[in-house]
């Protein structure tokens, strides 16, 4: 009874999310379409980062390293040949890589497969450090890819980046991996496996004594998180169409660690909502970087202070509602 | 069902266990007993897989076939079919008391995690069964009314009971009780006895409890194991050990 009362509110809710998008589809503008995209992206990315750090209890902060892999895959396989001649004109792509050319959803699974891919890699050696250690090392490991990705010039493109990547991320792709990605990760957590992943940030002593295998069950959650990050790494470089190493820096990972901790720490509920509220949000403060005019007088922006207002309220939500401003008790 | 050969377990300086040797049989209930700092814990810790002790073996039974478990993991300890609770109660505290048992059933699962997210007919069978079973161990331990609170809003004696309803989900044939009656009152005590024996006939159980209330020990081991500073000094059946010098001076001391 419970079940299905459950099932008929979820569809109702599909149908009217999709007509709302339907409906924003056709009336907003670029920018605000762009936002919209954003939101669906980030919902993604929030939810990887959650499945790792929230539902596991794995302190990782490698996130943005799996979305460049991600990023770079799609960018790379997508891009027309004539398009790659033109960017790498330092030096060329490697001739394997030139000709390639592939449609857009092959291309993201493969984003998400390669970053899934290093994750394991990644996983094998780091997940056996514990919270600091394993944060440490994470964010070593997203900054090697910066810069790898900086120096495979024939690759990558090194510093110049990739430019006029095949923009095939529209609301539909973006919002449909979104919602794909809330029921993967609604089933995952509900199951057998999300509950020995919680039972792991619970208590690893006895999960352990439990009979999970705690190496095996880290690694599973970090792989799939990282084939998450990859596919919304995919998402973006498909929406931006530019992309280049410095994009991925440790500012995207506390961007996403934000959306997750303002959401609360394994809340589905609460990544997705907190998600759209900071992507919005990140929009619409920009006016405090900007100089303000208040007719007798006019304040000088300054450069950041978003990120300011952002950093304030994530102190008072660590301090004061540990759990995440969404979830319920 | 259980053997321990010449295990000794050595922290540094300090010897927690020294030359210490069992043999549980099936279908016994043993108890361990000794003052505090025995090296009770310690014993149990090395069974379990926590510590790989630094000498000896422990050899686990259940049939004809002997296998040494000397130095595996936790939770290979645990597949093969031996399991404990905890002395400070190691509760999932944030999960529910459903969930908890739950848990216990993971290591039994056959389905892979593809199944288990695409909710395979196969994997759902086995949930089904998986949740029938942690229902019918609440039960059995008297807490089916709590299975959606959470873990850390039961009194004290519930969570004594959940972790044992959550081990029993393991399915194991060795189960370790670490002080079972600790803090409970006389009235819970008796009732833990008789629960202890229920689950012991009723899972064919061989049951190797650590325990500090004489009533229990006394009460339902058939043999008792006395430790004093890591080593053995004393092993028999509650009339014997009651009236052996050596656990009368190590419990009261002489004069």
């Amino acid at each position: 009874m419970k079940k299905d009362n459950r099932f008929k509110n979820s569809l109702i809710m599909l149908i009217v999310t999709i007509a709302v998008l339907f409906v924003l589809n056709r009336i907003l503008d670029d920018y605000k379409l762009r936002i919209l995209n954003l939101c669906g992206i980030y919902i993604t990315l929030g939810l990887s980062m959650n499945l790792i750090n929230g539902f596991t209890g794995l302190f990782s902060l490698g996130h943005a390293g799996f979305m460049a892999i991600g990023a770079y895959t799609v960018a790379i396989l997508t891009m027309p040949a004539h398009m790659k001649e033109m960017n790498f004109f330092m030096k060329p792509i490697m001739p394997f890589l030139a000709n390639i050319e592939w449609s857009f959803l092959p291309a993201l699974i493969m984003g998400g497969i390669m970053a899934g891919l290093f994750g394991f890699l990644i996983g094998a050696p780091v997940l056996r450090l514990t919270d600091d250690y394993l944060a440490i090392a994470t964010l070593g490991f997203a900054e090697i890819i910066r810069v790898v990705f900086t120096n495979t010039q024939s690759i990558t493109n090194g510093a110049l980046g990739l430019k006029g990547i095949p923009a095939s991320t529209n609301i539909w792709w973006s919002w449909g991996v979104a919602i794909i990605t809330i029921l993967l990760m609604v089933f995952l957590i509900e199951g057998s496996y999300g509950k020995a992943f919680n039972a792991i940030r619970e208590d690893e002593i006895a999960a352990q004594s439990m009979g999970i295998n705690l190496f095996t069950h880290k690694v599973m959650s970090f792989t799939v998180g990282s084939f998450l990050a990859g596919i919304g790494g995919g998402l973006l470089a498909a929406l931006l169409g530019t992309i280049d190493p410095n994009m991925f820096r440790i500012v995207l990972t506390f961007n996403i660690l934000l959306i997750v901790v303002l959401g609360g720490l394994g809340s589905i509920k609460g990544s997705v909502v907190s998600a759209i509220l900071v992507t919005i949000a990140m929009e619409a403060l920009r006016f405090l970087d900007e100089s303000i005019n208040l007719g007798f007088i006019e304040l000088k922006g300054i450069a950041g202070m978003r990120m300011v207002v952002f950093s304030l309220i994530l102190m008072g939500v660590v301090i004061f509602r540990k759990e995440g401003l969404l979830k319920e008790n | 069902m259980l053997k321990i050969e010449n295990m000794t377990m050595r922290f540094g300086g300090v010897i927690a266990a020294n030359k210490f040797n069992v043999d549980i049989e099936k279908g016994q209930i043993v108890g361990l007993i000794g003052p505090n700092g025995a090296g009770k814990t310690t014993i149990f810790n090395v069974i379990t897989g926590v510590y790989r002790p630094t000498e000896g073996k422990v050899i686990f039974n259940p049939s004809e076939v002997e296998r040494d478990i000397t130095g595996l993991r936790p939770d290979e300890i645990a597949k093969l079919g031996i399991c404990r609770t905890f002395q400070n109660i190691r509760l999932f505290k944030e999960l529910s008391v459903v969930d908890n048992v739950f848990i216990g059933n993971h290591l039994i699962i056959e389905s892979n995690v593809f199944s288990s997210v695409l909710k395979l007919p196969k994997y759902r069978k086995e949930e089904k069964e998986m949740l029938d079973k942690s229902i019918y161990l609440l039960e059995k331990v008297g807490l089916e009314d709590e299975k959606d609170s959470k873990a850390h809003s039961l009194p004290y004696g519930m969570q004594r009971r959940l972790e044992i309803a959550r081990a029993l989900a393991t399915e194991p044939q060795l189960l370790l009780l670490d002080e079972p009656a600790a803090g409970m009152n006389p009235q819970e005590t008796r009732e833990l006895m008789g629960f202890i024996e229920d689950i012991k006939d009723e899972f064919d159980l061989t049951i190797f409890l650590i325990e500090h209330h004489m009533e229990v020990v006394m009460g339902i081991c058939e043999e008792i194991l006395v430790l004093d500073h890591g080593s053995l000094i004393a092993q028999g059946d509650p009339g014997f050990i009651q009236t052996d010098s050596k656990v009368i001076e190590a419990y009261l001391g002489v004069e």
